[in-house]
């Protein structure tokens, strides 16, 4: 039966526990077994035994695994890095706890670029994550080891964050979905910071209908993050099969050269099967979007420069140094962060030092104000803005590594949504040569519902097999 | 030879009152056992987020009011980033380009600003560490670390030590006035730095400033100012030059150290905190704030001057001792009769020294005992020294004046008692008597100082006066 | 471009000591990595306010109500050198 349960959807899993036709417990171990024997990198940490669960909460007792960016109880939150090697938190993060009060059972630690900074998952200090579509090609990044995680099966899904891309880039890449909700709608609390006004968490999943139930039990306003919100709506799942009178906006700003020809194929598809189904497409205008990556490249590192600042050897995690405080320092920050991550404190601090504030760290706050009236705009005009979730499809390990640049164009289409806090979620779209291509959709803020609605009648009528091999 | 001017700035970082730190739910705790007041938050562990404390907020908005700041519609908190091992997250969450207050005024001295921020842990010195072979180790307490704090910054009014001191006080009473801080020097719930410089007297420029370091009591501040003063001129005397740094004055031996050297220049980086959101005053904060300020120590000792006619510097040491003037105040009020300045004299005078820096209010005199008792002397039914006993019995056991009176027999000699005691002065004072009557008026002295001996102080030295006269026909 | 003193420097204001190799790859990188930031110049930003806070809320407090504090040895547990009673650090200046 073990192969059988693995074929569920978390959904329908949680639906067979609930209504006592499948053991909680054991659909836990299978999942464990098959985490335990993970051959693509994904766990950095797996359950040894199924936790207590009640089997009539909403999500049932089906496994969940957690992005280790999260802090947990006990069990070790490294954030991919060396430096926060043996690290076991004294608290959960509001969003685990949340999932786990709703019956989510958490069977294990997913791996993840250092601190979340990269695109490619070989940024972890624990080794790279493979993609389940072809083991030369990696998972994208930062959550990649939760992306292949859910979609080679070894967890029903899964729980990342998305700071420019990390949620929506792995799933494009490792063809499953990946929901970044509006900046504040899930609480941060616990969640490793790389950059504070950029970082979402969100859910991983096979299907759109998975994401919707797991945001459902992570969102909600939280005591413990003055940033958070509280959802407006209640989260539903979807059911829409049509498009009919949804406007699309396609933005030909983001549609430039840097797109793949496989990638562009399939996103024109989508375009015609959005039409088909209903939806009206129209161009929109987000003039200064382009612009969101060379804003980002210094928002985000100059925030991590302050995050990362705790990392000192005082009170947890590694120290180094010969005894004398500045070696305390310069050592243990020397030995235990990576490559990318060290590039990015140092442009960070660079962008934020005296006389290079307002050149730098000031005009970018101005262009993610631009950024996020351009959607604005566009938004009085469509509903969604349909655009490919990466340029590429997963790439070769080590293809980017020796340039940061073309590492971080992949977030060319993702970063400006992360910019403005608007949710967008991605969607298998199709596939080119035989590797997955995600397909965004980006709406206002707290307009979840209204994406997953649409996602779900597109996910129907494309009818993607997410199953790779 | 030029005379100089010192130009001095005072920036006071004050602990509040708060029950819990200023991001995090911790108790705040003074003396406790080492890293027993801690959470994953004030740790500064991976994850955590700061969430402002109301009641910081409040007292913020309360202080900004007393010194008569305009108070920004919309403040918001920056991040200081430096490395030091009390600072856990690698940055101070503060005020910077827009505090809750600015542009404020207590007494002759302006306020450039009043800001908010967090205050960082305590490192212990530990001696030679049994791990670290090669270099002397401390211990980290963050049970302070994340205490709120106000800092409050002076524009550079004040001309002299002196002047410094006593604008501490005042701004010390009126934090302690108000109810916000202990603003107690030695235990750090009040610190003071100071910015100096020096220019020729008359010149409207600024000369280079030092900034003298956390000087724990009045007088060191004063010397300490004092002594950077004099630095100053006698580099500038000697045709040197003043050099911009940060310095620590030793009040043991006088001597001021500088505590950084120049070339570690500080880059603070400061940029706005992404995990807090702008305080905003509502009517409502705004209001609450108002009304929970009392009367402030300068009013306070302006009215005491001027509607009770009391000198000023017994007014100012009423007002500047809240619990004094609470406690003058609820005497005047527990009897009509008693004539203020006479019980300011004997609050300030007595009164003080019987409690030493005991709260009056906890003290087994009771205000209107006391008012009582000055009412007993000012109507004569009792002498000043008579009184006197009286309040020690008060100050010691409590209780009624007049039943006091009446135990000990202290009311004044008075009628046929002080006229037959009169009587035995002038017999055992044959000498005097004589010089008296020979117009030396000084002789009278002798007299009078037997009766009173007799009556133990209990008789009116005007009265004997009188009687000695009359039984003289002089 | 971002010169080896820079580099140096910035190094030194985050606490990161870099290896001689380290330097050199900083330099070219971050150089590269700001002339594309710098791309933003080209657009006309006066006038426009930044953004620090893309949720638009204001005065969210906390009432000042004591929560558990952590018990000291779950606080050190994770310290790389500790005493009993605290958090064991090189001293300043020592
Ligand atoms: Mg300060
Ligand atoms: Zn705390």
């Amino acid at each position: 039966m073990s192969e059988d349960v693995v074929a569920l959807s978390a959904a329908q899993a949680a639906e067979r526990v609930r209504a006592g036709e499948l053991s909680a417990r054991e659909l836990f171990e299978v999942y464990r077994d098959r985490s335990a024997s993970d051959e693509l990198g994904v766990y950095l940490w797996v359950a040894e035994e199924a936790p207590e669960v009640v089997s009539d909460a909403p999500l049932g007792g089906v496994p969940l695994a957690v992005k280790d960016l999260f802090c947990t109880k006990d069990v070790p939150s490294t954030s991919g890095s060396r430096i926060l090697a043996g690290y076991t938190p004294p608290y959960t993060a509001t969003a685990v706890e949340n999932l786990v009060r709703a019956g989510a059972a958490m069977v294990g630690k997913t791996n993840m670029d250092e601190f979340a900074m990269g695109s490619s998952n070989e940024n972890s200090a624990y080794g790279p994550v493979r993609n389940p579509w072809d083991t030369s090609r990696v998972p994208g990044g930062s959550s990649g080891g939760s992306a292949a995680a859910v979609a080679a099966g070894l967890a029903p899904w899964a729980i990342g964050t998305d700071t420019g891309g990390s949620i929506r880039q792995p799933a494009a890449l490792c063809g499953i979905v990946g929901l970044k909700p509006t900046y504040g709608s899930v609480s941060r609390y616990g969640m490793i910071a790389f950059a504070s006004s950029l970082d979402q968490c969100g859910p991983l999943t096979r299907d759109v209908t998975d994401a919707a139930l797991l945001y459902r039990h992570m969102v909600g306003r939280d005591d413990c993050d003055s940033t958070s919100l509280q959802h407006p709506e209640e989260i539903r799942l979807p059911s829409s099969e049509s498009l009919e009178g949804l406007r699309f906006g396609v933005p030909p700003a983001l549609l430039g050269e840097g797109i793949e020809p496989g990638v562009r194929e399939v996103f024109d598809a989508t375009v015609a099967r959005v039409e088909e189904l209903g939806g009206l497409v129209e161009e929109v205008d987000l003039p200064s979007a382009t612009h969101g990556l060379s804003a980002y490249y210094v928002i985000a590192p100059a925030e991590a420069s302050a995050n990362l600042a705790r990392y000192d050897g005082v009170r947890y995690g590694l120290r180094s140094g010969n005894g004398d405080l500045t070696s305390m320092y310069e050592e243990t920050r020397h030995d235990g962060f990576g490559a990318e991550v060290k590039r990015r404190i140092m442009i960070g601090t660079y962008a934020l030092s005296s006389g290079y504030y307002d050149a730098y760290y000031g005009r970018a706050q101005r262009v993610r104000t631009k950024i996020a009236e351009d959607f604005r705009e566009a938004f009085e005009r469509v509903d969604l803005i349909l655009t490919p979730t990466s340029p590429t499809v997963a790439f070769e390990l080590g293809a980017r590594t020796k340039d940061p640049l073309a590492m971080y164009m992949s977030d060319f289409l993702t970063v400006p949504m992360s910019l403005a806090g608007l949710p967008a979620i991605s969607i298998p779209g199709g596939l080119s040569d035989g590797l997955p291509v995600g397909i965004q959709l980006a709406g206002p803020a707290f307009s979840e519902n209204r994406i997953m609605e649409a996602a779900y009648a597109l996910e129907q009528s494309i009818g993607f097999e997410g199953v790779p091999r | 030879m030029t005379d100089f001017e010192p130009v001095i700035g005072l920036e006071i970082h004050v602990q509040l009152k708060t029950r819990t730190k200023m991001f995090c739910g911790c108790e705040l705790s003074f003396g406790a056992p080492p890293n027993t007041h801690t959470c994953p938050v004030c740790l500064g562990h991976p994850g955590t987020l700061p969430v402002t404390n109301a009641e910081a907020v409040h007292f913020g908005l309360m202080i900004a009011m007393a010194l008569d700041c305009t108070v920004a519609p919309r403040s918001i908190f920056h991040r200081k980033n430096y490395f030091y091992p009390d600072l856990p997250k690698g940055y101070q969450i503060s005020q910077y380009d827009i505090p809750l207050g600015r542009e404020g005024r207590l007494g002759d001295v302006r306020i450039h600003r009043v800001h908010l921020e967090e205050d960082a842990a305590k490192l212990v010195h530990a001696g030679s560490s049994g791990r670290m072979h090669t270099a002397e180790a401390s211990v980290v307490d963050f049970n302070r670390g994340g205490t709120p704090l106000v800092e409050i910054v002076s524009e550079p009014d004040i001309r002299t030590a002196h002047q410094a001191g006593d604008w501490l006080r005042l701004l010390r009473a009126t934090l302690k006035r108000i109810g916000v801080s202990d603003v107690n020097m030695e235990e750090g719930s009040l610190r003071c730095d100071a910015n100096i410089s020096i220019r020729p007297a008359g010149d409207s420029n600024f000369g280079v400033k030092t900034e003298l370091k956390n000087m724990n009591s009045f007088r060191f501040i004063e010397r300490g100012i004092e002594a950077e003063v004099a630095r100053q001129e006698s580099i500038l005397r000697d045709g040197g030059q003043v050099v911009q740094e940060t310095l620590h004055f030793d009040p043991s031996t006088g001597a001021i150290t500088s505590l950084r050297s120049k070339e570690e220049a500080h880059d603070y980086r400061y940029f706005p905190e992404p995990d807090l959101v702008p305080i905003a005053p509502t009517e409502a904060m705004l209001e609450r704030a108002r009304e929970a300020l009392p009367e402030l120590p300068a009013a306070r000792a302006e009215r005491f001057e001027r509607d009770l006619g009391l000198t000023a510097g017994t007014a100012k040491l009423l007002a500047f001792r809240g619990e004094l003037g609470d406690f003058f105040e609820d005497a005047l009020g527990a009897d009509g009769q008693v004539e203020p300045a006479t019980l300011a004299n004997w609050v300030t005078v007595e009164l003080v020294p019987r409690l030493g820096d005991a709260d009056p209010q906890e003290s087994k005199v009771e205000p209107r005992a006391l008012a009582r008792l000055v009412e007993l002397v000012s109507a004569k039914t009792i002498s000043q020294s008579a009184g006197k006993t009286v309040l020690d019995v008060l100050a010691a056991e409590g209780g009624d004046p007049e039943r006091i009176v009446q135990e000990r027999s202290l009311a004044m000699a008075g009628g046929d008692e002080l006229e037959g005691i009169v009587e035995r002065a002038l017999e055992a004072n044959p000498k005097a008597v004589e010089e008296l009557k020979g117009g030396k008026a000084k002789a009278i002295g002798a007299i009078v100082g037997f009766a009173m001996r007799e009556t133990k102080g209990r008789a009116d030295g005007g009265e004997v006066n009188r009687i000695v006269r009359e039984k003289l026909g002089l | 471009m971002i010169d080896r003193e820079q580099v140096l420097h910035v190094a030194k204001l985050a606490r990161l000591r870099l290896s001689e190799e380290e330097v050199e790859r900083m330099s070219e990188e971050l150089s590269t990595i700001l002339e594309h930031v710098e791309r933003i110049n080209e657009l006309d930003l006066e006038g426009v306010e930044p953004t620090s806070h893309v949720i638009d809320v204001e005065n969210v407090l906390r009432p000042d109500e004591p929560r558990p504090c952590l018990p000291r040895e779950v606080a050190l547990a994770n310290a790389p050198d500790a005493t009993d009673e605290g958090f064991r650090v090189p001293s300043p200046g020592g």
